[in-house]
């Protein structure tokens, strides 16, 4: 039998330490709706979207009632449109349409982001991929609710450098599209390497062609919950401390799993994956950050900082895995910059800077995540960053992404405001030195020598 | 059987358990356990019911439940046991 104790606490974390289920987020294969032409592609995508997804929303919104927990955010992820539209379009203005019919479909069934705009394009870059691309800045321009993602390398690949050359370019594009709203178009835009198939999570999630046909995914939060019981242990030994996180990240889980669970057996589809990541928000006490900071950093950003989060991340991972017997996705800390209270108070007084967030890239779930740099960066300069992080996850053997926003007509010292869960980003330096001549080399990296274990 | 737990946090007054225990009556909820403590003026009480009989959805109950729950002051959560179960059980 639950005791009182338990009931009390599983609904204090729902209450006052904001535990929640980020998101639910069905993944659709459409594979099968391809066509030569574009017109009826699209007439296909919108069908079977809003066929399959008609009740996600809505069975999200019974679950989170029943159990009394909240379902933030319920999303759709699709099969990369590069290989969807590659046999209907010839130029990047058809790929456009694909993106208008996505963003009505996700209207029509209420989800708040669709993801899978995207190209896998790790060694090469296709005609079609290419066209998707360049598409992209009109795209993201163009709609509300589209995610668009870009998977430039591989651990088993290497690096495709045109592409990455290439993505300093349309980013610097969506900046400018999307100038009256402070270039939220970058927002919804991520740069990858080693993109997982199964990621539930914005702006990287799309369908992988390895996947089911229809599948449900589940990313779960609670950076307060952990925050919390940390607090507990302040000044205990690292064995106590591990143990903690490790608990508070199995009860979080199986949140997660309960949710994931009821939800495939109710729309009738298969269940994917947990993603166990903590997701921290804008909102005060939903921090990863602040974990950080109850561990002992008078900042995040302070020597020191690196280490703590990796502990976290493995810790998290230790705890969760235990919890469901399917894990995925990303899986880890976030590291969001504008998303993220502690983060952005951290940039503020000079403690944290693009390069020590590079570093804890390389222990954390992903990559630099929402960072607002000056709108006259050079595209260079980005490319320069995004060939930094990929380099990270190929070596690393992890995923790595970027994130970042050049925000038009604004400068160091200034700052910009997305809104809801995308927050709001002070604008930190970069480098001013110019990665130019290394970016504009034609070709790709080769992959790296421990990606041979054949 | 369609187990849920039922939460509620308040300020103590007279009549609390008699109006969640009538509601539950009213809808055919059976209760299967109750435990109650009073900690400073603050009533404390957990309710394990059985919502097998009852024509509404849980989510239905849940908000006829919120909504007494403010006509008295106090909070009231219902929620399916489950999310207890798997948060604290292996």
């Amino acid at each position: 039998m639950i005791s009182r104790n338990e009931v009390i606490e599983t609904n204090k974390m729902i209450e006052h330490e904001n535990l929640d289920v980020r998101t639910i987020t069905m993944g659709i294969s459409l594979l099968d709706c391809c066509d030569s032409d574009v017109n009826v592609l699209c007439a296909n995508i919108y069908r079977k979207i809003t066929r399959c997804a008609g009740k996600l929303v809505e069975t999200g919104e019974a679950i989170e009632r029943d159990f009394g927990v909240p379902i933030v955010n319920k999303r759709i992820s699709v099969t990369p449109i590069a290989l969807v539209g590659g046999a209907a379009c010839r130029c990047p203005e058809d790929f456009v349409k694909i993106a208008k019919t996505l963003d009505k479909a996700a209207k029509e069934v209420g989800v708040n982001f669709l993801g899978g705009y995207s190209a896998l394009v790790s060694k090469g870059m296709t005609k079609a991929d290419e066209n998707l691309i360049l598409s992209i800045p009109e795209a993201l321009a163009g709609t509300e609710r589209i995610c668009a993602s870009v998977n430039v390398g591989s651990t088993k690949t290497g690096m495709d450098m045109d592409a990455i050359r290439l993505m300093g370019e349309v980013i610097k594009r969506t900046a400018e599209l999307t100038k009256e709203r402070d270039s939220i178009g970058c927002a919804k835009l991520v740069v990858l390497c080693n993109a997982p198939d199964d990621n539930p999570f914005m702006a990287g999630a799309f369908h992988g062609v390895t996947e089911a046909d229809t599948i449900i995914n589940v990313g779960v939060s609670g950076p307060g919950v952990v925050k919390t019981a940390v607090e507990k242990v302040r000044g205990e030994s690292f064995e106590v401390l591990c143990e903690t996180i490790k608990k508070t990240a199995f009860k979080i889980t199986r949140v997660g799993q309960l949710v994931a669970q009821e939800a495939s057996r109710r729309l009738g589809v298969p269940f994917g994956i947990i993603d166990l990541s903590l997701a921290p928000t804008p909102a005060v006490g939903d921090s990863v950050a602040e974990i950080l900071e109850e561990i002992g950093l008078e900042r995040v950003g302070a020597p020191g900082t690196t280490a703590a989060l990796a502990m976290l991340n493995d810790q998290v991972k230790k705890g969760g895995v235990m919890a469901s017997s399917y894990v995925g996705g990303l899986s880890g800390a976030f590291i969001p910059v504008s998303e993220d209270q502690g983060m952005i108070d951290a940039v503020n007084v000079g403690a944290l800077s693009i390069e020590k967030l590079e570093a804890m890239t390389c222990v954390c779930s992903v990559g630099l995540d929402m960072i607002a740099v000056a709108g006259d960066t050079p595209a260079a300069t980005l490319s320069g960053i995004i060939a930094d992080e990929a380099a990270i996850g190929m070596v690393n053997q992890k995923t790595t992404a970027v994130r970042i926003i050049p925000v038009c007509g604004k400068g160091v010292g200034e700052s910009v405001e997305f809104g809801g869960l995308l927050g709001a980003a002070p604008i930190m330096p970069v480098n001013p030195h110019s990665p130019a001549q290394f970016i504009g080399r034609k070709g790709r990296i080769p992959a790296p020598i421990h990606s041979f274990k054949n | 059987m369609k187990k849920m737990i039922i939460t509620v946090v308040g300020k103590d007054t007279v009549g609390i358990i008699a109006k969640v225990c009538t509601y539950l009556s009213d809808n055919k909820i059976n209760i299967l356990d109750i435990s109650q403590t009073i900690v400073d003026g603050w009533f404390n009480m957990m309710m394990v019911v059985d919502a097998t009989a009852t024509a509404k959805t849980a989510g239905d109950v849940g908000d006829d439940l919120k909504a007494l729950g403010e006509g008295i002051g106090v909070q009231i959560n219902c929620q399916s046991s489950e999310i207890f179960e798997q948060m604290h059980r292996i």
